[in-house]
């Protein structure tokens, strides 16, 4: 995020840009919902598609309600305040140091923390019960996403020292990568996991999930300038560089270790290269942020073939993706940004060391408070209520045990229940 | 020379195959096939449509083995596939005619008993 010059009047170019931005935002979470279905054995599918959409409800409700002003309200270094509780002062004027609506700015930044809540399930899927989802959900939007966005754009210690993070590389990808590490060890792994292969169900929803994100990337990266102006233009370009060139290296990577380049390496490859640019993307010139490309690809590829190796069961790779590519851009921003492209700051290479301090801090911190503070939340929603199914409710399946629908139900076997005959009084039913 | 059919729960698949390998079985067949025993009827709500769910998703083994395999096979199925809950599934034990292997022509038991054993 830049700190444009405050102009008190709204653009109408900036304005419907964003409008549109908002909305690629929000196609990122249903897109995010296949990528992770397809991920998954089938008797997951519905379940791991509706902790997305679950997402998309309980943040949008916490953001109003607090979410927002604790990310953006005041200057405070470590949270905002209650000024925006409840949408409070959240107008048509133009957002300080913008030239959009505030209303906008609000609903532009409510997309950010649905995706980021939806990413964090990840980690848990096929095995964590619905309801607690929930409430993990809106604690996290609050306590985790919240601050971190305050940290990294509203005003907190982070964005006030000189970090450098255009588009959510602090609270999106390193916060959702390094949550899920903590949930994945709260919540344990699967029952099967390390004694069965659990292989991916649906390779084409991944790749077309991947698509959807990618397109949706653009309003992501590329309305992180808030305007139509230079950065928005830079960072929109990059969305489309970056990933192109992670695809590449990650296509050799595969070539090497197996002799054959996989489609769900593919798609993973989009996002790491996605994932990587979401930071650095209005900061660096469209040279290095193919080279940013490149590089991605080696740490992020190293974890998600040593993770499966562990007894840590974070099930489809939050933590690299994300959470390691997040921290690649974080780092590269330190390095190579260019004020002669951003206006903003210069890296390492172009003569600021100090820059780079400032990007290590945010790389050891976001992550930390990530971890510690989700482990403390899952901990204590586990002491009320069981976080994750049963051994069997796991072997039939979360579809069934949860919502009760199947993603393929053939209608072979289904008796019609009329409203005439009724539930049969005596008639047990099998699933709560 | 018998014919052991096993349905076994989807989830359990891995289990049996495990089971199976243990004892030395070696040839088999596999299907996905729905059924019902005793288990209680689920129920499933699509919008305004409720129905009731009679049948279940089950595997089903078909493993033809000479008689000395008939116990240890019938072994295998029962611990791999167990839970201890209703609708773990069954296993019929068939009397068989005859055999054939198609690549050699060998007939009964030389066709039932794996290659290398």
């Amino acid at each position: 995020m830049t700190l444009a010059a405050a102009v008190n009047t709204v653009n109408t170019g900036d304005t419907a840009w964003m409008l549109a931005a908002t909305a690629l935002v929000l196609l990122m979470t249903p897109g995010l919902g296949l990528f992770y279905a397809g991920l998954v054995r089938s008797k997951n599918t519905l379940n791991t598609f509706m902790m997305c959409i679950a997402a998309i409800a309980v943040a949008t409700v916490m953001w109003a309600v607090i979410g927002y002003s604790f990310a953006f309200d005041g200057d405070n270094p470590i949270i905002g305040g209650f000024g925006h509780a409840f949408l409070h002062g959240v107008t048509f004027e133009p957002r300080d140091g913008t030239t959009i609506p505030h209303l906008l700015f609000m609903a532009f930044q409510a997309t950010f923390c649905i995706v980021t809540v939806a990413l964090v399930s990840g980690a848990v899927v096929e095995r964590m019960r619905f309801g607690p989802f929930m409430i993990f959900a809106a604690l996290w939007s609050v306590l985790v996403y919240s601050v971190l966005a305050h940290w990294a754009f509203g005003g907190g210690w982070l964005i006030a020292g000189g970090t450098l993070d255009f588009a959510g590389g602090v609270p999106v990808e390193m916060g959702s990568g390094f949550s899920a590490l903590a949930a994945a060890l709260v919540v344990g792994a699967r029952k099967d996991y390390g004694r069965q292969a659990l292989l991916p169900h649906n390779a084409v929803y991944v790749l077309l999930g991947a698509g959807l994100l990618w397109f949706g990337w653009f309003g992501f990266n590329g309305g992180s300038g808030f305007s139509t102006g230079h950065s928005s233009v830079l960072a929109f370009t990059n969305t489309l560089l970056t990933p192109a060139c992670t695809l590449v290296v990650w296509f050799a990577l595969d070539l090497l270790r197996g002799r054959q380049v996989t489609a769900i390496g593919a798609a993973t490859a989009i996002i790491v290269g996605c994932v990587g640019i979401t930071p650095a993307g209005g900061f660096i010139s469209p040279g290095w942020a193919m080279v940013l490309g490149a590089l991605a690809a080696l740490p992020s590829y190293a974890v998600i073939v040593w993770r499966p190796r562990t007894r840590v069961d974070e099930t489809l790779d939050v933590l690299a993706a994300h959470g390691i590519a997040g921290m690649t851009g974080i780092l590269f921003i330190g390095f190579f940004a260019q004020i002669s492209w951003n206006g903003v700051g210069d890296g390492l290479v172009y003569g600021d060391a100090g820059q780079l301090a400032w990007q290590a801090l945010a790389a050891v911190s976001a992550p930390t408070y990530a971890f510690v503070a989700t482990f403390v939340i899952l901990k204590v929603i586990g002491l009320f209520t069981p976080l994750r199914a049963t051994e069997r409710e796991e072997a039939l399946g979360m579809d069934v045990v949860q919502h009760g629908e199947e993603a393929y139900a053939t209608g072979e076997g289904a008796i019609l229940v009329t409203p005439e005959a009724g539930l049969e009084a005596e008639m047990a039913v099998a699933n709560p | 020379m018998k014919l052991v059919i096993g349905i076994v729960r989807p989830e359990r698949t891995n289990d049996v195959l495990e089971a199976l390998f243990r004892a030395d079985v070696r040839g088999f067949s596999m299907s996905r096939v729905q059924g019902h025993g005793g288990e209680l009827d689920r129920v499933e709500t699509y919008r305004g449509t409720t129905v009731k769910i009679g049948v279940s998703e089950k595997v089903r083994f078909e493993i033809a083995v000479s008689d000395t395999f008939v116990q240890p096979t019938i072994d295998a199925l029962c611990e791999g596939a167990r839970t201890g809950e209703v609708g773990d599934g069954k296993i019929f034990v068939l009397s068989m005619e005859r055999a054939v292997r198609i690549r050699t022509g060998e007939t009964d038991h030389g066709a039932v008993t794996p290659v290398d054993a």
